[in-house]
């Protein structure tokens, strides 16, 4: 069968079922604005202090939301043993990881779509300007970010104490993209807006490198 | 409440003629969990198209069986093998294998219809909506098809789990204790819907409670201990030879 028929089913389950609960988007929104709004109360930056710290506090709030909303990718499969199901079903296992993948960059995008215009405004940073770029950026690091997240989330799912080992696992690795990220951001917010494009390969580069582990580890990942 | 119906129609389910009916052949099949062996030394062939009833008190390797068959479990030693799959790859056995299982394997925020679209999807089938419409009607819950999956009885959970275990026209069904939480209308409903499937030439292997039982079983299995200790095939054979 199509493995991408099979990964469209998953995305499209993915989608539904979170329109119906809204439990992922609401986290994850909810926890960066609670950071960003509380950072500015807290701090009170200029606009020049904003350019040159909040890349960083925004892909931190990110990446920890991420973490937060990445997590129950498979575990929540175990509620009814659906994750059998999806074992069971003749389709190859990366395709049961990339509908997931997709479905959690969705949620992510979504979220960071509602954010943008609220850190704008908290930290008087001008984001207009450079909206394309901004949003390429945007794109592989959370590309990368739900990548990780969700195959490590596979992995959690069996072990004890899956709720610490996630971020455990998961935050050392995604160094590169952090990095890769907020420097590429930086850029992007500075007084004079410019794209490093060496920042944009290595986010590409990360999300391709992964994008090929996942493919070949795919099988031990959903197994039992 | 959807009302329980007479028997589930196998003409939308069941596996598309006797040919489709695979068994399971268990060669010395081994399961460790730690230093615990779950399973030992398990020699038992299934044919297809027969119907099997697994037995034996909590603990005794029931479901790890089970779970080994649907290829869900690696064993730790020992080989299966599927007569009547004709050396097909692991893939394509999966796709004819259906298992019923204590979980219901059903989304809670998903509708019924949405159920059996999705696993469907997963399995390659085609014509998904008037497939999903079949087997709904076939388990008497068409009138349920748009609820929620959350809203659903047991015994309604029940029968959707086995629609969508049958989605595929599976030749083999592998049920877990499928008569827990039943009442004793759903239970009898089962019976002849499993009398039905069997009919149909799908091979069934079923683990029960102690004390339960399947009228149109052909052949029982005991399990204690990880191992089988009766098993009713050879109990016959045996009885045929002193004859």
């Amino acid at each position: 069968m199509s493995a991408l028929r099979a990964a469209a089913s998953v995305f499209g389950k993915e989608l539904r079922t979170e329109f119906r609960t809204r439990e992922l988007l609401n986290t994850t929104v909810v926890f960066v604005l609670m950071v960003l709004i509380l950072f500015s109360f807290t701090m009170d930056p200029t606009a020049e202090e904003s350019r040159r710290f909040t890349p960083g506090l925004l892909w931190l709030a990110i990446l920890f939301a991420g973490a937060l909303m990445l997590f129950p990718s498979f575990t929540r499969e175990q509620a009814n043993d659906t994750i059998d199901a999806l074992r069971m079903a003749p389709a190859p296992a990366f395709a049961v990881l990339l509908g997931k993948v997709l479905a959690n960059f969705a949620f992510l995008t979504v979220a960071e779509w509602l954010l943008l215009p609220v850190f704008s405004v908290l930290y008087d940073v001008s984001v207009l300007r450079v909206l394309g770029e901004l949003l390429l950026v945007f794109a592989l690091g959370t590309f990368g970010l739900a990548l990780t997240g969700t195959a490590f989330s596979a992995v959690a799912a069996h072990a004890r104490m899956r709720e610490m080992l996630l971020p455990l696992m998961l935050l050392p690795l995604l160094t590169p993209l952090l990095i890769g990220s907020v420097e590429a951001t930086a850029g992007l917010l500075a007084r004079a807006p410019n794209l490093d494009w060496t920042w944009v390969k290595i986010l590409t580069g990360f999300d391709i490198v992964f994008l090929a582990a996942s493919y070949l580890v795919a099988d031990a990942l959903v197994e039992e | 409440m959807s009302a329980t119906p007479a028997s589930l129609s196998t003409a939308h389910l069941a596996p598309a003629g006797s040919s489709r009916a695979i068994g399971a052949e268990f060669q010395d099949i081994g399961k460790r969990y730690g230093s615990l062996w779950a399973l030992r030394r398990i020699l038992l062939r299934i044919a297809p198209g027969e119907f099997t009833l697994l037995r034996g008190p909590n603990g005794s390797g029931k479901s790890t069986l089970l779970r080994i068959a649907a290829t869900l479990v690696r064993p730790s030693a020992g080989t299966v093998s599927y007569p009547g799959a004709d050396g097909a790859g692991e893939q394509a056995i999966k796709g004819r294998i259906g298992l019923v299982a204590h979980g219901t394997m059903l989304y809670d925020d998903l509708t019924a219809e949405e159920n059996l679209r999705f696993f469907g999807g997963l399995f390659g089938l085609q014509d998904l909506p008037s497939r999903a419409e079949a087997a709904l009607a076939s388990v008497g819950l068409a009138e349920r098809r748009d609820s929620l999956v959350r809203t659903f009885s047991r015994g309604m959970r029940q029968r959707l789990s086995l629609a969508r275990a049958m989605l595929h026209g599976p030749g083999l069904l592998l049920l877990d204790e499928p008569t827990t939480g039943l009442d004793q209308e759903a239970r009898e409903w089962l019976d002849r819907t499993l009398e039905s499937l069997h009919g149909a030439g799908c091979t069934i292997l079923m683990s029960t409670h102690a004390g339960e039982d399947a009228p149109a079983a052909t052949r029982t299995v005991w399990l204690e201990g990880g191992t089988v200790v009766r098993d009713s095939a050879a109990t016959r054979s045996d009885e045929g030879i002193s004859r």
